[in-house]
């Protein structure tokens, strides 16, 4: 099968308002006959389910939480980008569309991205007419911050808390189609399986998580809105619960899986303290605006922060790369404090971390407040006192969440930060109108490939999560169900749906019965160390090629030996994580695989045979300029499709931030 | 900060499901870290149950930053446990000395039944918001985000009270087992806002009609749900509520409402 990305024919800006305009339109009375089935309800899926429901197609979404309100969209801190321009600093839809592709490293697709920037703005409208509370300033307009990687002040946000109040307003529009009737909501239901009938996505098979349950669900079209799958390196920014069971059992029914190994280290979370550590958070990428990040000049050196004097203190982003210093981009930032700490320079019990300190920006805002206050030499614990509460101000929240973790109060000691894996740019292969290699079966937000290349710009996956889910899909799904009215709902005795249902079943009844010794988060954390440590933020073929036989190896043994305690048919949290973990034992392998093709750095992907003299990501473009689409052949057997990358409109050049 | 190990007695609420009768179960729990979070100590006990072969204990977590709302557990007494603006998966060991007794239970209130163990039904909350907790604007039908200028102090107000999460603790600290709190947080964070002026006298009474309905409490202005809530939720939502409630009333109510 040849990849057809189906981008429109002409001029970027005109691509989209030409699909818009020539697109074909299913009439109102017709929607009402047509079942579409959503899975997940971060931004992607609750603002699709929601519009999709206003338009008056009978709508089901379905989440593994108790609500769709929980999904993880909403632990987004920083902000949603769009290209507004209402600080008239020179943005535009262009700027916004040139950022991205740049920053994700000329391994995005021109038409897709140059879309997302010019819905970005209705965006932004349709989230206030909602109620979405954005920080606003006093003359009561909208106010907006920088993020990296731009040149412009294009980013909305709602406090730390811009990814929350976000899913709210999509949550909320979401219930309202659920009490006007439009949209019927399961949570606490995973899905299972794809139901496939004359080669279309045609329902799914769902778990009722409290009962234990299988249940049959026909749509006539499926949207996969079940976002990344950084869990499969156990230790993640992500919850617990996320998982990419939904979209690999879409891959294994004929799905193509882009550019899975392009996974987003962030540079600046909170460290590993433990072998029981079950998750780590992040700390915004906004600190980074204030803090200096710095390890001590000597290996080894075991004395407190505080006693380090200045001249043996080591601002290594800043001496690296004195024209973006401790602002370079988020895979940068990653790299070099790994650097840094594999030639033992890491802080900390563990030795895996460095400093964000902020002794100097409470210094200068100190100084800056005493200024306006008028104070006479002022003495330096006035200038510490005052210099705190602006920090405070700015960062209060952030730093709150730091103590509470750490115990370290960071306004005293320089908080220790280490990356960690928080997003994942590749996933399901869609065209230019989401719909994956499957007919009938679409994937949006994180869980497809399609926007962000080889490495995410912050304030970019809220902005893509709603515009695939508020402007895109209902246009696109349109055209593809124009031609299906004619298909009456298909009842679910239908054979495909009984052997669908049995396969799930099976497997169930295989993971019950095997009744090893082993559980299931020690398989999960084994995998992780796997992945962390050989697909993580720099690969080589040796590890690579190791990992793929490791992986196997602890595949085999979890279908041998992992123990689930309980029942089937009962809540049973022990066998929904098998189920999830089984699934990231494969995708693991297929990461690792595509890793090891990709003889290039890019972005979040560091081979480390491919890097220039002073160790930055060297691209091959001549080799490697395309989106490397797997499709599935059986255990272990992958075969790859190349979407050659076009780019018509941006000349892709070797990034450079010194 | 000193690290140190402890031994701790735990009594938790077992319960198989949502009709069984539910008891305390004891455990030794040995070597947890004051660096652990305090489900952390948890996955400790369940991968230690596992191994013994018994069934691990349910609970609900997401997230575990604070901010998904999904955890809720019942700690000493206090719902999400000693910390003030906390959520249980934020509450660290270091809390916690060596030889501690802890007793957990689920979140109690009639209208929030046990599923099992510690994982209570909070779908009511969903209904809540389904009653009207929501601006009616189809997608598409939006002006311009600054066509409408919104006093900073008014958004800043109406965010204060959409940092709800949803969780239920004001449920569960409520003697009365009222959901006033989350009812008004929402009812707060839209009546605030010129956006959500056309319809509020059909949301304030639609609400609360479902709040009821669902078997939550009334609300006796005690302020244990302020005092427990890991968001700061003022109970000063509470007060404007009952203005929205009674300005409704005086109009004679709602045209629309059901």
């Amino acid at each position: 099968m040849t990849l057809n990305s189906k981008i429109p024919a002409g001029q970027i800006d005109a691509k989209w308002t030409t699909y818009k305009s020539t697109c074909k339109l299913v009439n109102p009375a017709n929607k009402r006959q047509l079942e579409v089935i959503v899975i997940g309800t971060g931004l992607a899926g609750a603002s699709a389910a929601a519009s999709l429901g206003e338009l008056g197609y009978k709508v089901k979404t379905f989440c593994f939480q108790d609500s769709p309100r929980r999904a993880h969209s909403i632990a987004a801190q920083g902000g949603i980008n769009a290209a507004k321009n209402y600080q008239n600093d020179g943005d535009s839809t262009y700027r916004l569309f040139y950022d991205t592709i740049k920053g994700g490293d000329y391994r995005a697709r021109e038409g897709n991205v140059h879309r997302l920037a010019e819905v970005s703005a209705n965006i932004i409208d349709q989230c206030v007419a909602q109620g979405v509370p954005f920080a606003r300033e006093y003359g009561g307009l909208l106010s907006n911050r920088s993020f990296g990687g731009t040149q412009v002040q294009r980013t909305f946000y709602a406090a730390g808390q811009t990814g929350q109040q976000l899913l709210i307003g999509a949550y909320q529009a979401l219930e309202r189609q659920v009490a006007l009737g439009n949209v019927t909501q399961y949570s606490r239901h995973e899905m299972l399986e794809v139901v496939m009938v004359d080669g279309k996505a045609r329902g799914i098979i769902a778990r009722n998580l409290v009962t234990g349950e299988l249940e049959r669900h026909f749509g006539h079209a499926v949207l996969l809105c079940s976002g990344g799958y950084g869990n499969v390196f156990y230790l993640s920014t992500n919850a617990m619960g996320s998982n990419v069971t939904a979209a690999w059992k879409a891959h294994k029914k004929g799905a193509y899986f882009g550019n899975p190994c392009f996974t987003q280290i962030h540079p600046t979370c909170i460290p590993v303290s433990g072998d029981h550590q079950s998750k780590l958070t992040l700390m915004s990428e906004s600190l980074r605006n204030d803090g200096r990040i710095w390890v001590p000049k000597k290996q080894g050196d075991n004395r407190k922060p505080n006693d380090i004097p200045e001249e043996e203190r080591d601002y290594y982003l800043e001496r690296r790369y004195p024209a973006f210093g401790n602002l370079v981009p988020r895979d940068v930032a990653s790299r070099a404090a790994k650097e840094r700490c594999d030639a033992g320079y890491g802080v900390g019990a563990s030795k895996q971390a460095v400093y964000l300190d902020y002794a100097s920006a409470i210094e200068r805002y100190g100084k800056v407040e005493a200024n306006k206050l008028g104070l006479e030499n002022p003495s330096k614990e006035k200038i510490t006192e005052l210099g705190k509460g602006v920090v405070e101000a700015k960062y209060g929240n952030l730093f709150e969440m730091y103590e509470k973790i750490t115990g370290e109060n960071p306004y005293e000691v320089p908080m220790r930060i280490y990356p960690a894996v928080h997003y994942t740019m590749g996933g399901l292969w869609v065209d230019y109108e989401l719909q994956t290699t499957v007919p009938g079966l679409y994937a949006l937000g994180e869980a497809n490939f399609s926007d962000h290349g080889a490495n995410r710009l912050g304030a970019s996956a809220l902005m893509q999560g709603l515009a695939d889910g508020y402007f895109v899909i209902p246009y696109t799904l349109g055209n593809y169900l124009a031609d299906d009215i004619r298909t009456k709902s298909i009842p679910t005795d239908h054979p495909a749906f009984v052997a669908a249902e049995k396969e799930v079943s099976d497997r169930i009844n295989k993971l019950m019965s095997i009744k090893g010794t082993e559980s299931v988060e020690s398989f999960h954390k084994r995998l992780g160390k796997i992945m962390w440590d050989k697909c993580g933020m720099a690969r080589n073929e040796k590890g690579l090629k190791e990992a793929i036989e490791e992986i196997k190896a602890l595949r085999k043994e979890f279908w041998s030996n992992v123990r689930i305690p309980g029942d089937i048919n009962e809540f049973n949290p022990e066998l929904d994580k098998a189920n999830r973990v089984a699934d990231f034992l494969e995708l693991g392998e297929l990461m690792c695989i595509d890793a090891l093709n990709r003889n290039e750095s890019c972005g979040g992907h560091f081979r480390e045979e491919y890097q220039t003299e002073d160790g930055e990501a060297l691209r091959q473009d001549d080799k490697y300029m395309y989106v490397a689409a797997w499709e599935y052949k059986g255990e272990s057997q992958y075969e790859l499709h190349k979407e050659e990358l076009n780019y018509e409109v941006v000349h892709p050049t070797q990034r450079s931030y010194k | 900060m000193e690290h140190y190990n402890m031994n701790l007695t735990l009594k938790v609420w077992r319960q198989k499901n949502k009709n069984a009768a539910g008891h305390f179960e004891t455990f030794q729990v040995k070597n947890i870290s004051s660096e652990m979070s305090f489900l952390e100590m948890f996955d400790v006990l369940n991968e230690q149950l596992i191994a013994e072969g018994k069934e691990p204990i349910a609970f609900d977590h997401d997230c575990r930053e604070g901010i998904c709302g999904m955890c809720s557990m019942h700690i000493n007494g206090r719902a999400h446990g000693p910390w003030h603006h906390t959520t249980t998966c934020q509450l660290h060991m270091r809390e916690y000395k060596d030889g501690d007794t802890i007793v957990v239970e689920p979140f109690r209130a009639n209208a929030f039944p046990v599923i099992k163990d510690l994982v209570v039904d909070r779908s009511g909350f969903d209904r809540i918001i389904q009653a009207g907790g929501y601006i009616s604007v189809n997608t598409g039908n939006a002006v311009d985000a600054n066509a409408l200028p919104i006093e900073k102090h008014d958004a800043d107000e109406a965010f204060a009270a959409a940092a709800c999460i949803g969780c239920g603790a004001c449920v569960a600290a409520c003697p009365n087992a009222s959901a006033m709190l989350f009812t008004s947080a929402k009812v707060s964070h839209l009546a605030l806002l010129p956006q959500g002026d056309p319809e509020r006298s059909i949301r304030v009474e639609n609400m609360i009609r479902q709040h009821d309905k669902e078997g939550f409490g009334g609300c006796t202005n005690i302020g244990a749900c302020e005092a427990e809530c890991p968001k700061g939720i003022s109970l000063e939502n509470i007060a404007r509520l009952n203005r929205e409630y009674l300005a409704a009333t005086f109009r004679g109510g709602s045209k629309n409402s059901i």
